[in-house]
Parts: C-alpha cells; structure tokens; sequence
C-alpha cells in the first residue's frame, strides 16, 4: 500500500512537472516564432519608417508599412475604454459591495459574471446596430465607426471583470476596519473613501489591470466598430484601426513570405512590447502598493 | 421614571430587548451609567456583554436583520430616534475593540483620520491632539520617532493602545471598551488599566472585561449578565464583597462561567 502509494506520488508529482514546464516551453516557442518571422521584416524595411511611417499601405506599389497610425489607433481606443470603464468599474463595484442590500447583491453579482460570459463578436455585432447608429446621431458624423464607439464597446467588456474583481477585493477588506471608522465617527462615504479604498487598493488594481488585459488583447469587436481606417487620429469621433484588428483582418491575404506577411509579425512584436510594458508598469505599482 | 432624576447619569438604558434574527440576545435590560465612572459589564462568555456595549454607540446596526426595543437616553436624549444624527452619537461615545483593530495605514494617518473626518483641516491643531493623544495612551515614547511607519507594525499591545488613542483624539466624553486587554501581555494589561483610571477623571467608561480583578481595579459600578439578562448591578464594592444574588456569587467565586 505505502509503496504504491509512494509510486502514485512520484508519477503525479512528475507529471505536474511536464505540465508546468510545457506550458513555459510553449511560451518560448511563440515568443521564437513570433521574434524570427517579425525580425526578418527589419531585413528590408528601416525600423524608423516602421514606428514612424505615418502611412500604412500593404498593397500599394510601393508598399507602405508605417505602424504609428495603428498604434495611435490602439492607445487611443484603449484609453477611451479605461476613461469609461476605470471609474464606472470602481464606482460599481463600490455600489454592490458596499450599499446595496444582500439579496440584491447577489442577482448584481450573478448578472455581472454572466456579461463576462458574451462572447466578444457578440458585443461587437450588438455594438454595430445599437451604438454605432447612437454615435452616428448624437455627433452628427458621417459614420458611426469611430474610436468612441470602440472604446464605449471596449469599456463594457472591461467592466465585468473589473466590477467582479474589484468587488471580491472590497468586500474581503475586513469588517474591523470599517467598524473602526464608523465607530469614530465617520460617515458611510467617508470609511468608504479613506479607509476600505486604501484597504482594498491592490485589489482594485489588480482588477483594472485585468480589466485593461482583456481591452488591449481584444480583436473581435474592435474590428467590427472602429471603422478600420489606417489614419491617424486626431480625436475620438474618427475611424481608427487597432494594432490587433489589422493582424487578424490582414493575415489571411498576406502572402506567405511576402514583406506584408513579415510586417504583420512586426506589428505583433509591437504589441507583444506594449502588453509587456503595461504588465511590468502594474508589477511595480502592485509591489509599491503591498509594502 | 423621570429623566431630571438621574442628576449624574451619562446613559440611560430603558427596558431594551434586543434580537439577532429571531433569537433575543437582551431580555428587558435596565442599567444607569454615571458620568466620571467607570462601569463594568461582566458575565460568562456569549450572554450579551458586546450586544449590550454595541448598542450604546449604534454599531448594532450594521448587522442585518436585526431589532431593538426600547429607549437609549445619551445625557436624556434618546440616540435611536429618528432626528438623531448617528455620526454625531458616535463622535460623542468612542469604542475600543476587543481586538485591536488599527487601519492599514500610518501611525499619524490612524490618528489624523478621526479628525478629518470631523472636519479638522488645521495642521497645527491635528499634530497637537494627535501628541496629546499618544501620550495618554502611553505610547508616545516608543512612537515618537517613526510616526509614518505603518501602524500594523506595532506590537498587538502597541495596536491596542494606539486604538485607544485614535479614540481619545476625537475627544469623545464616553468611552466603551470591550475587552480591551484580552489579547494584551500583563505589562500591557496594566498600562491600559492605569489609563483607564486616568481616564475617568474626565470621561465615562463602560468597559467589558472577563477578568475580574481588573473589573475590581478599574470599576465603581459593575453589572453582572447572565444568559441576555441584567441580574445584578451595584457599586462594584458591593458586588464584589457582598452580591445580593446567589448566581453573581457563584459566578464570582467561579463556580461557573
Ligand atoms: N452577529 C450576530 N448574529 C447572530 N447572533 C449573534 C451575533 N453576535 C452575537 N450573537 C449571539 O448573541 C449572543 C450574545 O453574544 P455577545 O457577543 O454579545 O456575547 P459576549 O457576552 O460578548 O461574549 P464574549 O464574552 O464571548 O465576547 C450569543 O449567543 C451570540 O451567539
Ligand atoms: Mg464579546
């Protein structure tokens, strides 16, 4: 018994290891892949008219591959989303955790983690035939597909994971800290603001970080709402193209090989660079936070 | 009962019930407590001590599904009704955890925080009480010289005091103490005593304590729960040497509880 029980243990303890180290392998593998085929593209192209070229044209003669329109596109996009959904997120997870009562509570919760469940095309085809036609209306443009309608879009799929996430952390800041604030004195808003906000902060920004995680991946509903213009923007209400939709609009008629199919590799190394900075920005603040 | 009777009686609790749920935690409690007294509240475990405390600042409150019947009169006004402003009751009645329970910030930001809450805005005057403040407690020698580290890195004595401190600093004129030595070392234990008998020279103290010495030490009035019931209350030196309940006696002389 012991002893099988003992061979149990070394075949279940090795293969968490094969687990685990293939899932790190796999990683490496992309991020090979994904360095060689981008790279080659710096082999005909000068990097500066890459980051700089405010021209995006593939299938031109002579093709222009400049990426600073969609990087713009991106940040633009994403900033709007997290301008919407940072605040309104905290806000609302504030309001479940904090003030509405128990019962409701949980069909809030519930009714949160299912939007988390939509599926993005889903958002997006929903997005195209309700807030597009909005936009379109409200601002008087010629089209509906702008960088608003994308971040509105983008703020709504952000919202659930940082609504759920921010209030899992608002309500495990614990009780004694808030029966401390009120027992001196301290309005309800008061302990909310000054004492379970600076409690619960690393989670709160753990939560938007998540939340900005599943902004600047998405792809889907991007696509099918900012009007994919490869022009630089100069404020919300123009059609603008993310870094993400050009990769995954693009892929599938670039020739194997071909300079366009290496630029696309590029533009994902710059993405890749951008993910890895905002995740490296947040480590720092999460670790200034907890000390 | 008139109130203009109680010429020195800070609190008054008037025939209170009260309930979590369905269950009733205090059945038909009536008990004075006197300005510059200390009052201790004594009783076995889960008969209702921090039930009863809690009431007197509303912190009962915040439990859901809950009821209260009867009147709390604070200096004759009762603190339930319905044109009294809570946060004013507990600015007034401060209350001191049975663990200590500072906020994860600063030593200074604990301290700051009350009076910002108040309104206090004048830098000079918020370091003066907060100085004033730790002195009373008896922390200010060990603090003095790291104010902004993070309170959560004291000592639980230390916390316990700089709790007691926080709660001095908005000058509040009745104290509730619930157990506030049960997770302190003996050095500890006897500093807060002292301060608690400092403290009643200007304040009214209610403080509830499982250890009777110290209810002996620090006490003029005690009241002795039983099972949510208020079966004896007197001066402390009556109740101590001379209970007129059988059920006190034995409680005391720890035969139960
Ligand atoms: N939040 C609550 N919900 C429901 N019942 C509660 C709650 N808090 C206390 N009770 C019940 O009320 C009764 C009195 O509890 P209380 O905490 O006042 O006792 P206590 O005298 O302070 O005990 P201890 O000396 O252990 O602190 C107990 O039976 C307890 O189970
Ligand atoms: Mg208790």
């Amino acid at each position: 018994m012991n002893k099988i029980g003992k061979v149990k243990e070394f075949f279940i303890e090795k293969l968490i290891v094969i687990c685990g180290s293939l899932s790190i392998i796999f990683v490496i593998l992309i991020f090979i892949f994904l360095a060689r085929e981008g790279l080659t593209f710096f082999k005909y192209e000068s990097i500066k008219d890459f980051i700089f070229g405010r021209n995006w044209y593939p299938l031109s003669n002579p093709a222009r591959f400049g990426v600073l329109p969609l990087i713009l596109g991106s940040v633009m996009v994403t900033l709007g989303a997290m301008a919407i959904s940072i605040p309104l997120g905290v806000a609302c997870a504030f309001y479940i955790a904090e003030i509405v009562n128990p019962k409701m509570k949980d069909i809030l919760k519930t009714g949160i983690e299912l939007l988390a469940a939509i599926p993005s095309v889903v958002i997006g085809f929903v997005g195209m035939v309700t807030l597009v036609p909005m936009v379109k209306k409200i601002f008087h443009l010629p089209t509906g597909l702008t960088a608003l309608s994308g971040s509105i879009m983008l703020a709504f799929m952000a919202m659930p994971t940082i609504v759920s996430i921010a209030e899992d952390a608002i309500t495990a800041v614990p009780k004694r800290y808030k029966e401390a604030a009120l027992a001196l004195g301290a309005t309800h808003w008061q302990a909310i603001y000054k004492v379970i906000l600076v409690a619960a902060a690393p989670g709160i920004f753990a939560a938007i970080m998540l939340g900005i995680g599943r902004v600047i991946g998405e792809t889907m509903a991007v696509m099918m709402i900012t009007g994919n213009a490869a022009v630089i923007p100069h404020t919300l209400l123009e059609p603008v193209r993310t870094l993400t939709a050009t990769i995954a609009a693009e892929m599938g008629e670039a020739i194997r090989g071909s300079n366009h199919y290496y630029a696309l590799y590029a533009v994902g190394i710059i993405l890749f660079i951008i993910t890895f900075v905002i995740n490296f920005i947040a480590d720092i603040f999460l670790h200034r936070i907890k000390k | 009962m008139n109130i203009n009777d109680c010429f020195n009686c800070r609190i008054r609790v008037e025939n209170v019930n009260f309930y979590y749920a369905k269950s009733q935690a205090l059945k038909n409690i009536n008990l004075d407590m006197f300005n510059n007294n200390a009052t201790a509240i004594i009783g076995p475990s889960g008969c209702g001590k921090s039930t009863f405390i809690r009431l007197l600042n509303r912190m009962n409150e915040l439990i859901p599904n809950t009821n209260l019947e009867g009147k709390i009169l604070l200096d004759g006004k009762d603190i339930n009704a319905i044109d009294t402003d809570v946060v004013e009751i507990r600015q007034l009645v401060g209350m001191v955890f049975q663990k200590p329970n500072p906020f994860p910030k600063s030593i200074y930001n604990n301290l700051s925080y009350g009076l910002e809450v108040k309104g206090i805005k004048d830098k000079h005057l918020i370091e003066k009480r907060i100085i004033e403040s730790l002195k009373k407690s008896v922390l200010w020698d060990e603090v003095k010289d790291r104010l902004h580290d993070n309170a959560l890195r004291l000592s639980g004595g230390q916390q316990q005091r700089l709790c007691i401190a926080r709660c001095l600093a908005v000058e509040p004129e009745v104290i509730l103490f619930d157990e506030p030595c049960a997770s302190l070392d003996p050095i500890s234990t006897a500093k807060i005593e002292e301060l608690i008998v400092e403290l009643k020279k200007n304040y009214t103290i209610v403080i509830v304590t499982h250890n009777m010495q110290q209810a002996a030490r620090v006490s003029d009035f005690t009241a002795f729960f039983l099972l949510g019931e208020l079966i004896e209350f007197g001066t402390t030196e009556k109740i101590f040497t001379s209970p007129k309940n059988k059920k006190t006696e034995e409680y005391l002389t720890g035969r139960f509880g």
